[in-house]
């Protein structure tokens, strides 16, 4: 086969000149941009949980508040996660499958701790002898979100934050 | 069944081991038995026509400061009726006969008492922590328990 009309093959096929202005499809913009753009529109999520924050985690991912609106679906797998969101009450019994969970995630990772447990112990702050007085003593966290639990709209406003702070990264740029 | 009728049914059959009948004031009423002799009323209770307690509904740990109890809460289902049974242990080296073997869902109960106030169950099927980490030092429901200071590397 033979596209050369000198050697009896078919013409090659002209290709349609690209469209200039307003209906140019091109984006132009920096590697960074283009990367960061990607990241936080594609927000998977381990599908974890351990107290009450995780049922307005699952209401949040569900139809109403519909967190896939903004690029993020949970996964059952840290290995296909790229956020952690820690829904709930960290025990120390549970703070080293934290840290395993947390370990398995591909780079890069980003963790949200959901609510007054995961952010600094919550009600258990004092005097128990059993829960981990905030998430940050394990791993390192990216977005607090604050209540008990939060409603769905702070969950969902911790992922715009989250979302505007990978905005920001740089990946490529030499740092100044 | 009566509290009273039943505690001298027990007694009947096991004499001193029957201590004492605390009627006023708990709801069921409890038989306070000895600590070696737990097992074989629990036997009893379970398979005497007239009592058929097949359910075990609650067994707890109590710390009183001068010692520790069990109490047991059972149920039966044929007769509708409802009885307690108490077991006060010394606080040094606190342990009595296990009752998994006559009710089995009594162990995972005598692991949460063992795991929380180390009192141990003699003769159970399998007695480790159930809800603190195997490594956990204490019991943290003791009246006399020491917070410690950290917990593998992170603050307590």
């Amino acid at each position: 086969m033979s596209n050369d009309p000198a050697r009896g093959g078919a013409a090659p096929a002209q290709a349609p000149a690209a469209p200039v202005g307003p209906d140019a499809q091109v984006m132009v913009g920096s590697a960074d941009m283009f990367v960061n753009w990607a990241r936080r529109s594609s927000l998977w999520y381990l599908l974890f949980a351990t107290a009450c924050c995780g049922i307005e985690l699952m209401q949040t991912g569900a139809s109403r508040y519909d967190l896939d609106r903004f690029g993020a679906v949970f996964r059952a797998s840290p290995r296909q996660s790229d956020l952690l969101i820690v829904a709930g009450t960290i025990t120390h019994k549970m703070a080293e499958r934290i840290k395993r969970l947390y370990d398995q995630m591909p780079e890069p990772k980003f963790v949200l701790s959901m609510g007054s447990c995961a952010n600094t112990g919550g009600p258990f702050y004092k005097d128990s002898y059993c829960v981990v007085k905030g998430v940050d003593l394990l791993i390192p966290v990216d977005v607090y979100v604050p209540g008990c639990p939060p409603r769905p709209e702070a969950l969902i406003d911790g992922i715009i934050q989250l979302q505007k702070i990978i905005d920001k990264k740089r990946n490529f740029a030499k740092k100044v | 069944m009566e509290p009273q009728t039943l505690f001298d049914a027990v007694k009947a059959k096991f004499g001193e081991a029957a201590l004492e009948l605390q009627a006023t004031g708990f709801r069921p009423a409890f038989v306070v038995v000895a600590p070696a002799s737990i097992a074989d009323v629990a036997i009893f209770l379970r398979d005497d026509p007239a009592m058929k307690f097949d359910s075990l509904m609650c067994l707890s740990g109590v710390d009183a400061k001068e010692r520790f109890a069990v109490a047991y809460h059972l149920h039966s289902l044929p007769h509708n009726h409802q009885i307690g049974l108490k077991v006060f242990l010394p606080r040094e080296n606190p342990s009595l006969p296990s009752v998994d073997a006559v009710w089995p869902a009594a162990n995972f109960m005598e692991r949460e008492t063992f795991d929380l106030y180390g009192i141990v169950f003699e003769g159970s099927k399998d007695l480790r922590r159930i809800l603190l980490p195997d490594d956990w030092e204490g019991h943290p429901l003791r009246k006399d328990y020491k917070y410690p200071e950290s917990y593998h590397g992170v603050k307590l």
